[in-house]
């Protein structure tokens, strides 16, 4: 499921310039923290989204590092700015070269 | 007179043994359908928001794969699920709060998750999805997101009726180690506390749920089997006809309440 991973991504369609909006983004993982042992007790292995980051027309506004810890389909909300009209894309990676990515459009008046 | 005072007991004995099986015969009482509530009402108010919102409820990642696979061809048939049943979101309003259904060909009751693999061999000529496999529960969510907000009604089919009553024989049925039955803590003991959690009434308003404990989306079957291990009790196997009773029982004791599916569990 490496190449299909869900994404749910909310930003504002439209935002007065200088607005705080939110931005809130789910994305479908299993984080499995590599700790666990299946049930013929052969250790699972770790298979983690590592890394979010998202730009605004470009320009990195937010990333976050992940770890082990971080419960299955991350959910991650930040607030910024709106300066200009484009586009506020999301970028995921992880482990045996996991790859997500997803990009919303935002107006700005 | 040693005789006579041991039989004024024995009669005392039996009074107050009968009023303890009417005491008990009491509190067995099924629960008042206006105190009915559905187990979201016993969620912390971050766990409701999370099911409150379709953009923080991870079952709704499952959705979207239901309803890509709603859409894809599958089988030798060459036929997806809307090549037949066209929109979902008008062919499926109020399935899932109807179901479980009588199916004439294997002349038994079949739940969602039964009925779509039906359909698979039959119609799509495909194989059947394994129970819980992500497929099958994707397309159960989306199928049970049609019906959310709708009041569980279950249909008045006079084939059911024997199978209902089985169901509701194996609520009240002790069962495992622990030799508890469904009935002692959802209708008799709900909203006290096992451990740290509140005891529901395990109404199947939300399925699939999404469960936080186990960090993905799960039918009622895994749910029940939770329960049954939780007893020490030995599970039926997956797919077995007794779940499909306890369901139809479940939703018969939840007629009225309104569908959440999907939902979100701690």
């Amino acid at each position: 499921m490496a190449t299909s991973a869900r994404t749910l991504i909310n930003v504002p369609p439209k935002a007065k310039r200088g607005d705080v909006i939110l931005i809130r983004s789910l994305i479908s993982h299993v984080m499995e923290n590599g700790f666990r042992i299946d049930n013929t007790g052969k250790p699972i292995p770790r298979n983690i989204i590592t890394a979010m980051v998202c730009t605004y027309n470009g320009v990195e506004i937010f990333n976050a590092t992940l770890h082990p810890a971080i419960s299955a389909n991350p959910f991650l909300t930040f607030y910024t700015v709106a300066t200009e009209s484009g586009t506020i894309a999301f970028k995921w990676t992880g482990d045996n070269g996991f790859e997500a990515k997803a990009s919303a459009q935002i107006t700005v008046e | 007179m040693t005789s006579l005072s041991g039989s004024r007991f024995a009669v005392l004995g039996s009074v107050l043994l009968g009023l303890a099986i009417f005491a008990i015969a009491a509190a067995r009482a099924e629960i008042a359908l206006e105190q009915r509530r559905s187990s979201y009402e016993h969620m912390s108010r971050d766990t409701k928001a999370m099911q409150d919102d379709d953009l923080t409820n991870p079952a709704m990642l499952s959705v979207l794969d239901g309803e890509a696979l709603w859409n894809a061809k599958a089988g030798a048939s060459g036929k997806s699920c809307a090549d037949c049943h066209g929109d979902a979101k008008a062919s499926m309003t109020g399935l899932a709060a109807r179901y479980p259904a009588y199916d004439d060909v294997t002349g038994r009751p079949v739940n969602i998750e039964q009925r779509i693999n039906l359909s698979r061999e039959r119609d799509q000529k495909a194989a059947p999805f394994r129970y819980e496999s992500a497929e099958l529960l994707a397309l159960t969510a989306y199928t049970a997101l049609q019906s959310r907000g709708q009041p569980i009604a279950p249909p008045e089919d006079g084939r059911l009726a024997p199978f209902r009553e089985k169901g509701k024989a194996l609520f009240e049925q002790r069962i495992g180690q622990l030799n508890l039955s469904c009935a002692q803590c959802h209708d008799d003991n709900w909203g006290k506390s096992l451990a740290g959690n509140t005891i529901p009434q395990a109404h199947p308003t939300g399925y699939p749920i999404y469960r936080l404990e186990w960090q993905s989306v799960g039918s009622l079957q895994r749910r029940l089997r939770n329960c049954m291990t939780g007893v020490r009790a030995e599970p039926y196997a997956f797919g077995a006809l007794e779940y499909v009773e306890l369901e139809l029982f479940l939703m018969w004791r939840a007629r009225g309440m309104t569908m959440e599916s999907p939902g979100v569990r701690p």
